[in-house]
């Protein structure tokens, strides 16, 4: 029982970081609809950020600088922020495809920058020894596991809320607007670019310090926790909530998280050790299928608005008054 | 540093250009960025090595053509898996991105595309585990040819291979018919179709032209280095980067494109350390969308 409760809190825990996650993403493409295919870059930088200021010195690697761990989380959303925002400036002046590859550039190159800056990165074996907020419980793991999940909680809490207000706020309008009708948008005299660039910056922010959490959380990062797979399944997480939906994109990273940890856990009770591989590429075969399906037959997800149906009914009314003129 | 870069370069950049050539044709045509290009080659490729499996199966043992390393099986099996190939893009554009293109928003197409590119590659790693695999195991003595430059019978004959490939998909483009239709749907679809072009087949000849030449570029990828599941995701961003840098649309402009960057990483690795190969397409990609995001010969989009 103990240990059944121990192990849901370390599931939601996963879970609620991958909420965040989904959250930034949402901000990005729910809100401001900017295609981005590289945030597992984002999350890395994040996570590295965080763990080169907290660690204890290390003669191997640049620093270990030994800094608080809310330092740390304050570095990796600076780093992750900047990131998105010199990315959002090179591209979003250029059609949504050019983010998407610039992006999905982004990650490739983070990605080799973990595998081979070892003086920055620790190259392959990563970084260890990241101090854990409630370390010294970690000799009672139901109470460390709670603990865990306590200041997750409060951290996607507090994103959840400021994404709320965000959304609802004069900002958040002109980003819908953008979203919705660019032109119109303009005409106004908003700035497409700076506001789509800000937009981008903060879901870069929010992706890193989810980083960050999972990296303080685990005590341990490696180049391989930032594949394209990540990217993949917080894509899916935000398509199954609904993109546009903050509550959206928390319920399907919850819901997605579930399906994930427990096929796997299927398919490490159905298949010998050998065939264990091969069976994790099914379960993604498996999730890939389920993006599509989603995509063709309920692309608004469980919770998710739908813009352009309320565009074109605005559309019919003015042709409408016009002929009636 | 010695000159043998510029082969490197030049057969990289022969894989990296017929796949743009595919990724061209699929933005200026289709109007998306297809993620799941680079995974066409992966399944060309192990398309390709299943036929010459089941071909040396039914008649044994054959021996290569001399001096290449491969016989008449990976030829037959080459134009098989060139058909497998085309079969396989059309099937997922019935399937998946014609109904999504119906939704008229490009960007959930490249989704849908995403979804697809991570399925396509998992199944090949189900299938086939994720061990890398080869045609031939064969090593090729390679023939001095001055300068100190050296270079293998296979690496000639995939050469002029490229060459005759891009130069019949060029007189395709611009001398025929089929060509002109499918330049008329890049510039402006709507008047293609009231002109009376049809625009379905312009829609299936791009994507055989796309999915023919990426299973040949993966095959070359198999001929002279190894064949992975990975193989063609790896290449996604090369290929993006030389069809922008050649300018959407432009089939001479994504070849082009193509050999700078393969000659790039080339030299790079020569320099810096192969390591940082990837990093090349990418800073290339950068520079060009910040000083010239038309590309070499690309129009600007009206």
């Amino acid at each position: 029982m103990i240990d059944l409760v121990g192990y849901g809190a370390f599931f939601l825990t996963t879970a609620l970081i991958f909420s965040l996650v989904t959250l930034g993403l949402n901000l990005q493409w729910g809100l401001t609809g900017l295609f981005n295919v590289g945030l597992a870059g984002f999350v890395a930088i994040g996570a590295y950020t965080s763990a080169l200021l907290t660690t204890p010195d290390d003669p191997a690697r640049l620093g270990g600088f030994g800094l608080p761990i809310l330092i740390g989380w304050l570095g990796a959303m600076f780093a992750g922020g900047v990131a998105a925002a010199l990315t959002g400036i090179a591209t979003l002046r250029l059609r949504s495809d050019y983010l998407a590859i610039t992006t999905f550039g982004v990650a490739v190159v983070v990605q080799l920058v973990a595998l081979n800056a070892q003086k920055l990165t620790g190259g392959p074996f990563g970084i260890g020894f990241i101090p854990r907020p409630f370390g010294d419980l970690a000799e009672t793991p139901l109470l460390f596991n709670l603990s865990n999940l306590a200041i997750v909680s409060a951290v996607t809490l507090a994103a959840y809320l400021a994404l709320e207000h965000l959304t609802r706020s004069p900002w958040g309008r002109v980003l819908k607007a953008l979203r919705e009708d660019e032109r119109a948008a303009i005409s106004l005299g908003k700035s497409a670019r700076f506001y789509r660039v800000q937009a981008f910056a903060v879901g870069g922010a929010i992706m890193a310090l989810a980083g960050a959490l999972q990296a303080h959380f685990t005590g341990f990062i490696a180049p391989d926790n930032y594949l394209s797979i990540l990217t993949f399944q917080v894509w899916v997480m935000l398509i199954v909530g609904g993109s546009g939906s903050n509550a959206g994109a928390v319920a399907g990273s919850v819901l997605v998280w579930a399906i994930w940890a427990g096929s796997g856990a299927l398919t490490s009770v159905l298949f010998t050790p050998e065939q264990q591989a091969r069976a994790a590429s099914l379960q993604i075969v498996a999730i890939g299928v389920m993006l599509c399906v989603i995509l063709l037959v309920r692309p608004k997800g469980m919770f998710g608005e739908r813009p352009r149906r309320a565009r074109f009914g605005k559309r019919t009314k003015a042709t409408a008054s016009e002929s009636g003129s | 540093m010695s000159l043998q870069f510029i082969i490197d370069g030049l057969l990289t950049g022969s894989m990296i250009g017929l796949g743009a050539i595919g990724v061209t044709l699929t933005y200026s045509i289709l109007r998306f960025s297809n993620f799941a290009h680079g995974d066409f080659m992966a399944w060309g490729t192990y398309a390709t090595l299943a036929v010459v499996g089941t071909i040396s199966a039914m008649f044994g043992k054959v021996a290569p053509i001399t001096p290449f390393s491969f016989g008449w099986p990976l030829i037959v099996a080459l134009v098989v898996g060139v058909g497998l190939t085309a079969l396989l893009a059309l099937l997922l554009d019935k399937v998946l991105f014609s109904r999504l293109r119906k939704q008229e928003q490009a960007i959930i197409v490249v989704m849908g595309s995403f979804g697809a590119s991570m399925a396509l590659r998992s199944l090949l790693e189900f299938i086939f585990t994720s061990r890398p695999t080869y045609f031939s195991r064969a090593i090729q003595i390679a023939m001095p040819v001055g300068f100190g430059i050296r270079i293998t019978p296979d690496q000639i004959a995939l050469l002029l291979l490229t060459a005759v490939l891009v130069l019949g998909v060029h007189l395709l483009t611009t001398r025929t018919q089929t060509g002109r239709s499918m330049q008329a749907m890049s510039q402006n679809p709507a008047l293609a179709r009231i002109a009376g072009i049809d625009v379905a087949s312009v829609v299936r000849v791009t994507w055989v032209i796309g999915a023919a030449l990426a299973c040949v570029a993966g095959v070359m990828i198999g001929v002279l280095v190894q064949i992975r599941p990975l193989m063609g995701f790896d290449m996604l961003l090369p290929m993006f980067a030389a069809a922008i840098l050649g300018g959407i649309g432009s089939i001479p402009g994504a070849v082009l494109g193509g050999l700078i960057i393969g000659l790039a990483e080339a030299g790079a690795v020569q320099l810096i350390g192969a390591e940082w190969r990837a990093a090349v397409s990418f800073i290339i990609l950068m520079a060009v969308l910040i000083v010239r995001p038309i590309g070499l010969f690309g129009v600007r989009e009206r």
